[in-house]
């Protein structure tokens, strides 16, 4: 039977059976309870003279991943559902579903502590199939996504948090924001300092630059088309390009779809 | 009885009766005790919601003014509860809006609220006050805007813990011009930006704002703002702590903070900059509440807080905190009664974090009203538990989790049975216990000889067999949750305690060695039992019956069995019910 117990048990389970009486008086003799307590003694003196024999640090070093780690964390369904075989990047035993009991909010905070990572791979958190995709959903909501967006003149590219707004509007915003600095950097070559100018009209051709991206499909689209929560899920990356290279794009490439 | 009181003092006498338990005995006196009691109820706690069904509750309370129900069992926290188990709210706010209009308080934990679920509620309530979700999953930020949009008289919106489906923060925009009555706002679990100037404008308008969590997407330099428009708050959980460090910032935020003299709580602190930490200790001095269980700063900053905070009651904080912090706080906080210390990095064998079992004996030495224990860490011995039992025996709660099932005393390579023996040995009021660590059936017997007044525990990989289970069940006398999960306890332990059952609320069992067969025969026997077999796998028909089920849910019931079940949760034994 695998329920999460060393096979010694099965040893003890036949004669503790037997001295239980069938009806449900479950006041054990005295010596029955020796004889179980004896028994556990001797199942840990055991274990006792295992981990001695394991243990390679002084005592109080704790050298878990040698001893003998429990047997199996498999319940009676398969075992892949709940110990899978993902290789562990570190040394402690397979990760147990919903152990250690700490809520998903709670976990991955050392890996995220530097402010809103992407979320560093889920698969330190096992969980099975039906849930791992919420949790790895919810997981990355809580983390931010976060797109690269270049624009096309400025060698150094930036990255935005799409979970950070809930409309095209403050996309574009935050985009003239990213880049009015950088671009007025990249124009100056006077020495002189130049006025940043608005990045404006990104979103409706009327700027001197438009707002594009490269959805899931590996597509470059116009930015604008789709209501914005469909926008977040398929969105791959940004790019500002000048308006006026649009209509290059589509004569030169055969590849990039431009769809109004 | 002719010489009873008439009914109106009686009703004025129950009325000054606040507790549940205290109204369910006096229900209980006679015929016409029942009858009053039960007209002048005003609120109800349901803590199982398949335990009764809403249309039997209202029957009995028809003028109630406050609803808490629960949902599913503690153990749905850590993803042990498959998707779509049950737990809906739907059906029982259908229920509700048609027996109590005049309900003012909704209050839901662990269960699936649709945003059908709350425009109902926000449409079928004149006086809706108070509204608290913890640990809800199920609704969207379209929901909340209902709320916001239609509960005139709101003073109460929680959202503790909720897995929502964010779609925009434009929800918050939905309370009218003319709302001024929100008192606590906490919208903690939340992602997406609200418009700050909405949120600010509501705050503003808010003169009795008591309560207010922000989210994560709030920035660092819009909190000076916020503080200044509600100095009254009591209770505060900010965004993000995060920002490029700009001395101007570090001025507002300190002078924004100094005006908030009423401010006991603090929350929040995502992403810390330790660089504005020093901005609110002036606060450190009256503050009652500090959860700092989201601040990933070391643990020199976290000493030099709790150090100042000489009132504080209740901390919640990360293993950061270390040994030497958690000195610091015995030697400070004299006053605390509740310390929760979390881990950074659950996932490793070495964290690098120096939290041992020291910290908290520490603290169990140096703060005498503390009750409510939660601990990570990664190494005990049993002398440290009987030092803290020794210590503390007016603790409540004691809840341990070692980081690695089955770990053994770190020293002695024992289990931990004497351990945690003393505990419940000491402590003669524990009510809630969680046992962790390398665990024989020795433990049980000792929890079942001493833990009198124990109300809820919970057992991971521990035992050798059913007389752990025993020892338990028969033993126990206050036990009313019991959660097990990875244990070797099967079928005779639970049908020699079959009738304990009935005096529970419920008993969960996961990875045991339960079998289809034993749930099939309690189920029979016990009509006032749902046994729910939860299992997965397919051809579940096919499996014999002395096979284990993989999850098992026992609670009792006047509902009778329930039919909003998916396929892979099935009510055992039923088919011979004698009642309906």
């Amino acid at each position: 039977m695998e329920s999460g117990y060393s096979r010694v048990d099965e040893e003890i389970h036949p004669q503790l059976l037997d001295l239980i009486p069938k009806e449900r008086n479950w006041f054990v003799k005295r010596d029955d309870d020796h004889n179980i307590e004896g028994r556990s003694r001797s199942r840990h003196g055991n274990g006792d003279e295992k981990k001695l024999e394991l243990r390679l640090g002084p005592p109080g070093v704790e050298d878990w991943s040698l001893s003998d780690t429990p047997k199996s964390y498999k319940s009676p369904a398969k075992a892949s559902a709940n110990v899978p075989n993902t290789s562990q990047k570190r040394s402690a035993p397979a990760p147990v579903v919903g152990w250690p009991p700490i809520r998903s909010f709670r976990k991955n905070i050392a890996s995220s502590s530097s402010k809103q990572a992407p979320p560093s791979d889920s698969q330190n958190v096992v969980v099975p199939d039906n849930v791992a995709k919420k949790e790895k959903t919810m997981e990355t909501c809580q983390k931010g996504f976060f797109v690269k967006i270049n624009m096309n003149g400025v060698p150094i590219g930036r990255k935005v948090d799409l979970n950070a707004y809930d409309s095209y509007e403050k996309l574009s915003t935050a985009v003239d924001e990213l880049f009015r600095g950088l671009l007025a950097a990249q124009k100056d070559t006077s020495g002189n300092q130049e006025q940043e100018k608005a990045i404006t009209g990104l979103l409706d051709g009327c700027g001197e630059y438009t707002l594009v991206y490269e959805d899931n499909e590996g597509d470059r689209m116009l930015v604008g088309d789709v209501p914005w929560h469909m926008f977040v899920s398929t969105v791959k990356r940004l790019r500002v390009i000048k308006t006026s290279e649009i209509s290059n794009i589509c004569l030169g490439s055969k590849q990039v779809k431009i769809r109004h | 009885m002719a010489y009873s009181f008439p009914e109106e003092v009686l009703e004025h006498v129950f009325s000054f009766l606040s507790s549940e338990k205290d109204r369910n005995a006096v229900s209980l006196v006679c015929k016409s005790w029942y009858e009053m009691e039960r007209w002048c109820r005003r609120r109800i706690f349901v803590g199982n919601c398949y335990a009764v069904n809403p249309k039997i509750m209202i029957r009995r309370f028809p003028e109630v003014k406050s609803v808490e129900l629960k949902g599913k069992p503690h153990f749905a926290d850590f993803n042990l509860v498959p998707e779509g188990w049950g737990g809906y709210a739907y059906p029982w706010i259908v229920e509700i809006a048609r027996g109590y209009p005049w309900l003012e308080e909704i209050r839901l934990k662990r269960m699936v609220v649709t945003d059908e679920s709350l425009e109902l509620i926000s449409k079928s309530f004149k006086n809706f006050k108070v509204l608290v979700l913890s640990s809800c999953e199920g609704f969207s930020t379209d929901g909340l805007a209902a709320i916001a949009a239609n509960c005139r008289n709101l003073r109460v919106l929680e959202l503790r813990e909720c897995e929502v489906e964010d779609l925009s923060g434009h929800w918050l925009s939905h309370f009218p011009d003319s709302f001024t009555s929100l008192e606590s706002l906490n919208m903690g679990c939340l992602n997406s930006e609200v418009s700050f100037s909405a949120l600010e404008r509501l705050v503003a308008r808010s003169p009795n704002l008591k309560t207010l969590r922000l989210n994560r997407a709030v920035p660092l330099e819009k909190l000076p703002t916020l503080l200044q428009l509600a100095p009254q708050l009591v209770e505060l959980g900010t965004g993000s702590y995060s920002a490029e460090i700009r001395s101007d910032l570090c001025s507002s935020l300190l002078e924004a903070f100094s005006r908030c003299k009423n401010l006991k709580g603090l929350s929040g602190f995502w992403d810390v900059v330790p660089a504005y930490l020093p901005a609110f200790y002036s606060m450190c001095p009256r503050l009652t509440f500090l959860n700092l269980s989201y601040a990933t700063t070391q643990s020199p900053d976290l000493t030099k807080i709790v150090s100042q905070c000489h009132n504080l009651q209740r901390l919640w904080v990360l293993d950061y905190i270390e040994d030497t912090g958690l000195n610091a706080l015995s030697m400070s906080c004299k006053d605390l009664q509740e310390l929760r210390v979390f881990p950074s990095d659950p996932f490793v064998a070495d964290a690098n974090v120096l939290l041992t079992e020291q910290g908290l004996v520490s603290v169990s030495e140096g703060c005498p009203k503390l009750q409510s224990v939660l601990y990570f860490c990664r190494q005990f011995s049993n002398s440290a538990l009987t030092t803290i039992a020794k210590n503390r025996p007016n603790l409540t709660t004691f809840r341990l989790c070692i980081l690695e099932p089955r770990a053994p005393d770190y020293l002695t390579f024992e289990p931990l049975d004497s351990g945690f023996g003393s505990i419940v040995q000491h402590c003669k009021n524990l009510r809630r216990l969680s046992l962790s660590g390398l665990l024989t059936d020795r433990v049980f017997q000792h929890i079942g000889t001493h833990a009198k007044k124990l109300d809820m525990l919970s057992i991971a990989f521990a035992g050798d067999s059913d007389l752990g289970l025993h020892y338990v069940l028969s033993g126990c006398e206050s036990l009313r949750k019991l959660e097990i999960r990875d244990c070797p306890f099967g079928d005779k332990a639970l049908l020699a305690n079959a009738d304990k059952l009935e005096t529970m609320r419920s008993l969960w069992m996961s990875s045991c060695a339960v079998s289809f067969g034993a749930c099939k025969v309690l189920g029979q026997k016990m009509p006032g039992l749902n046994v729910e077999v939860i299992d997965e796998r397919e051809n579940l028909d096919s499996i014999p019956h002395n096979s284990p089920v993989e999850k098992l849910y026992i609670y009792r019931t006047v509902a009778g069995e329930r039919f909003d079940m998916p396929h892979f949760v099935r009510t055992m034994g039923k088919d011979n019910r004698r009642f309906k």
